[in-house]
């Protein structure tokens, strides 16, 4: 049983799989590109796509620049017979927290939740400027980099952090990423010129293609399922006011909430899988999660031991990978209590937590 | 045993998405877009006193409704900033800038916009700035050109609005444009590159042997790829069709004509095109056609009737 149930069922993740994230994957549709994926998150379960009782994705149209692109890659989880499916236009987490929901209800005992994005085909840095609201900022092309850095500044002058802080946030990612064979960026990585200052190349997530898979199931599924399921004791996700100007940018209150809400402050964490695409973010959550700075050795908290989204995030699956990569080293016995966080729209608007723990030995 | 030929290029073409939404304006939107069209500044009053700019109609921590304008001052201090060496396209200014948050003088949130300086060394947190209008202004935030460095104080005083104006503005169309580069990948790359040579190429799932075409490169019934390649048609049979009665802006197809669901000889389901070449109300389920490509098209411009016997109803009912 898992130590903190709160909820009507226990619902665990039992299986992860994700793609190597690329720059370019020109040569793959996106149905291509996911169903190795499927059949990879699929076979770690042996279930079938027909066995399994709800599957959401997450994905976004204005990353693929049409229409219903999600109805594209149902073809890889084998919708005929008709299935029961949900989609999200947000990343994967969002769609995990609607299969987490489809299961406490006591509809579905399991669920596939997969996610997936396409940067390389658009302006990634332009086609993001879309999701802002329409009338004040949208029409001004305020794009992810240069809302990130505005954060960034507000950190620095704050003294919460410094160029150089900042900088060894990125080469940690990418340093901890030589053990990922997924990440699309590991080792030692040149921090390169501004892109906007204070954020330089090196602050900034690799812009890419990739997808991501995770099962979920509810109590003795879970246990038949994987030998140590990674128990979701905890999950909640919350937003904070649209307007970046009504909004004190060194703070996450929105995370905290979450956080709260997903019991992360009942009892330590030993890893943190934080969804922050850029190296000052990770500042950020740190500070709404209790997290202190310093190097993963020798530091209680492992924070983004897969290297994180500055080594891969691929855009609407990089958060539904850090509860993933959270769940996977559960699966391997390497934590017990980790805490998983998603992030989506500028500057940290939204952000979903979940604590993921396994059996005790 | 031969080589395996190397796989052709997987084909590319630019995507461009416009669209024009026409968005309508509420109350506040509309006095604060209006006001900067005259060239002045409103901001909104909540009921503690704090005074929102660029106004909001909601309080965000009350969620309680918003209308009391007020007119604040065109200077203020930038919150925050960062420096754009590279601007991109449709951004406020076409040389480098800084982004700015900035708390206007009598407003307590901050704004966000563009500030001409000449170098990030002239920036600051806590700089003094002030507006400078566009030479035209229409009622939209881009009636702000941008910020400009500017010294002195401000009042700090947030005058009374009623928030009336001649001809107000009541709503915005917010252009965009993005530029993608499309890549349909290997199995539709292999569809299109078969269709340059009038020919129809399907894929076979290993799995349910079923032939899709177009093929997408996976079999949505057992969720497997489709690899194996099959050429399907050219013929094929009508398993359904309709009528068209109204005709297409921009279709030079005179009506009514039939558009129709034909199964190409070999594929496992149907695909759709229009016939042509046979009285509209002589098509008929079984009916069997062919394509008819013109000079320079890239697919069948219309099916016609082949003249053979009508298909067996057994023969495609599966396919309907």
């Amino acid at each position: 049983m898992p130590r903190t149930s709160r909820h009507a069922r226990d619902v665990a993740v039992v299986a992860f799989a994700q793609s190597d994230h690329l720059r370019r994957t020109d040569e793959l549709s996106e149905v291509e590109m996911v169903m190795p994926v499927l059949h990879q998150v699929l076979a770690q379960t042996g279930l079938k796509a027909g066995e399994i009782g709800f599957t959401c994705s997450g994905s976004s149209d204005y990353l693929a620049g049409r229409a219903f692109s999600f109805t594209m890659t149902l073809d890889g989880v084998g919708a005929w017979p008709p299935i029961s499916e949900s989609h999200v236009e947000m990343d994967g987490a969002w769609a995990l927290y609607e299969a987490w929901v489809k299961i406490q209800t006591g509809e579905a005992d399991t669920a596939l939740v997969y996610s997936y994005g396409k940067s390389s085909p658009g302006p990634v840095r332009d086609v993001l400027t879309r999701q802002l609201d329409p009338y004040y900022l949208a029409p001004l092309w305020p794009d992810s980099v240069a809302l990130a850095a505005l954060q960034a500044q507000a950190l620095i002058d704050a003294g919460e952090t410094d160029e150089a802080a900042l900088a060894a946030i990125g080469a940690r990612s990418r340093a901890c990423a030589e053990s990922n064979p997924h990440a699309q960026l590991s080792g030692a990585v040149p921090q390169g010129d501004y892109q906007v200052r204070p954020l330089r190349t090196g602050d900034c997530p690799p812009i890419g293609d990739g997808a991501a898979a995770v099962i979920l199931a509810a109590g003795d599924t879970a246990r038949r399922l994987c030998a140590r399921p990674a128990w979701i004791t905890g999950i909640d996700h919350r937003i904070e006011a649209h307007s970046l100007g009504l909004r004190d940018l060194t703070d996450s209150p929105s995370t905290r909430l979450a956080a709260e809400r997903a019991g992360v402050f009942d009892a330590p964490v030993d890893t943190a899988e934080l969804h922050a695409p850029f190296s000052s973010q990770e500042v950020v959550l740190r500070k709404a999660l209790g997290i202190g700075a310093g190097d993963v050795e020798g530091q209680a908290v492992a924070v983004n031991p897969s290297g994180g989204p500055l080594a891969a995030n691929p855009i609407m699956a990089a958060g539904l990978i850090r509860i993933g990569e959270a769940a996977a080293r559960i699966h391997r016995g390497q934590s017990d209590r980790a805490v998983a966080h998603a992030t989506s729209g500028p500057c940290l608007q939204q952000n979903l937590v979940a604590v993921l723990e396994g059996d005790p030995a | 045993m031969t080589a395996p030929a190397s796989p052709p290029e997987v084909l590319r073409a630019p995507l461009v998405v416009e669209f024009p939404f026409t968005r309508s304006l509420g109350p506040v939107q509309s006095a604060f877009l209006t006001g900067l069209r005259e060239g002045l500044v409103l901001g909104i009053k909540t009921s503690d006193g704090t005074v929102m700019v660029p106004p909001v109609e909601y309080d965000p921590r009350t969620a309680e409704e918003l209308r009391e304008l007020v007119e604040v001052a065109p200077t203020g201090t930038v919150t925050t900033w960062a420096w754009n060496d590279r601007p991109r396209p449709n951004q406020p200014l076409d040389t480098p800038f800084a982004w700015v948050l900035v708390r206007l003088d009598g407003a307590d949130t901050a704004l966000l916009h563009a500030l001409d300086a000449p170098g990030p060394e002239a920036v600051r947190t806590g700089m003094r700035v002030r507006v400078r209008w566009a030479a035209e202004r229409s009622g939209a935030i881009t009636d702000i050109a941008c910020f400009e460095p500017h010294d002195g104080t401000g009042t700090g005083r947030a005058e009374p609005h009623d928030g009336v104006f001649a001809e107000p503005v009541t709503g915005i169309v917010a252009q965009a444009r993005l530029d993608y580069t499309y890549s349909p990948g290997r199995a539709q790359t292999a569809y299109i590159n078969g269709l340059s040579e009038r020919k129809t190429i399907g894929e076979r799932c290993p799995s349910c042997h079923k032939v899709y075409v177009p093929p997408r490169g996976a079999c949505p019934t057992c969720g497997v790829a489709t690899t194996d390649q099959v050429e399907v048609g050219p013929a094929g049979t009508v398993t359904t069709y309709c009528i068209v009665n109204i005709k297409a802006r921009n279709l030079d197809i005179e009506v009514p004509y039939v558009y129709a669901h034909i199964a190409l000889d070999g594929a496992g389901l149907a695909l759709h095109g229009r016939i042509g070449g046979i009285p509209y109300d002589q098509v008929r389920m079984g009916l069997r056609v062919e394509p008819v490509w013109t000079e320079g098209g890239r697919f069948p411009d219309h099916y016609r009737p082949t003249g053979e016997p009508d298909a067996d109803y057994d023969a495609y009912k599966e396919l309907i």
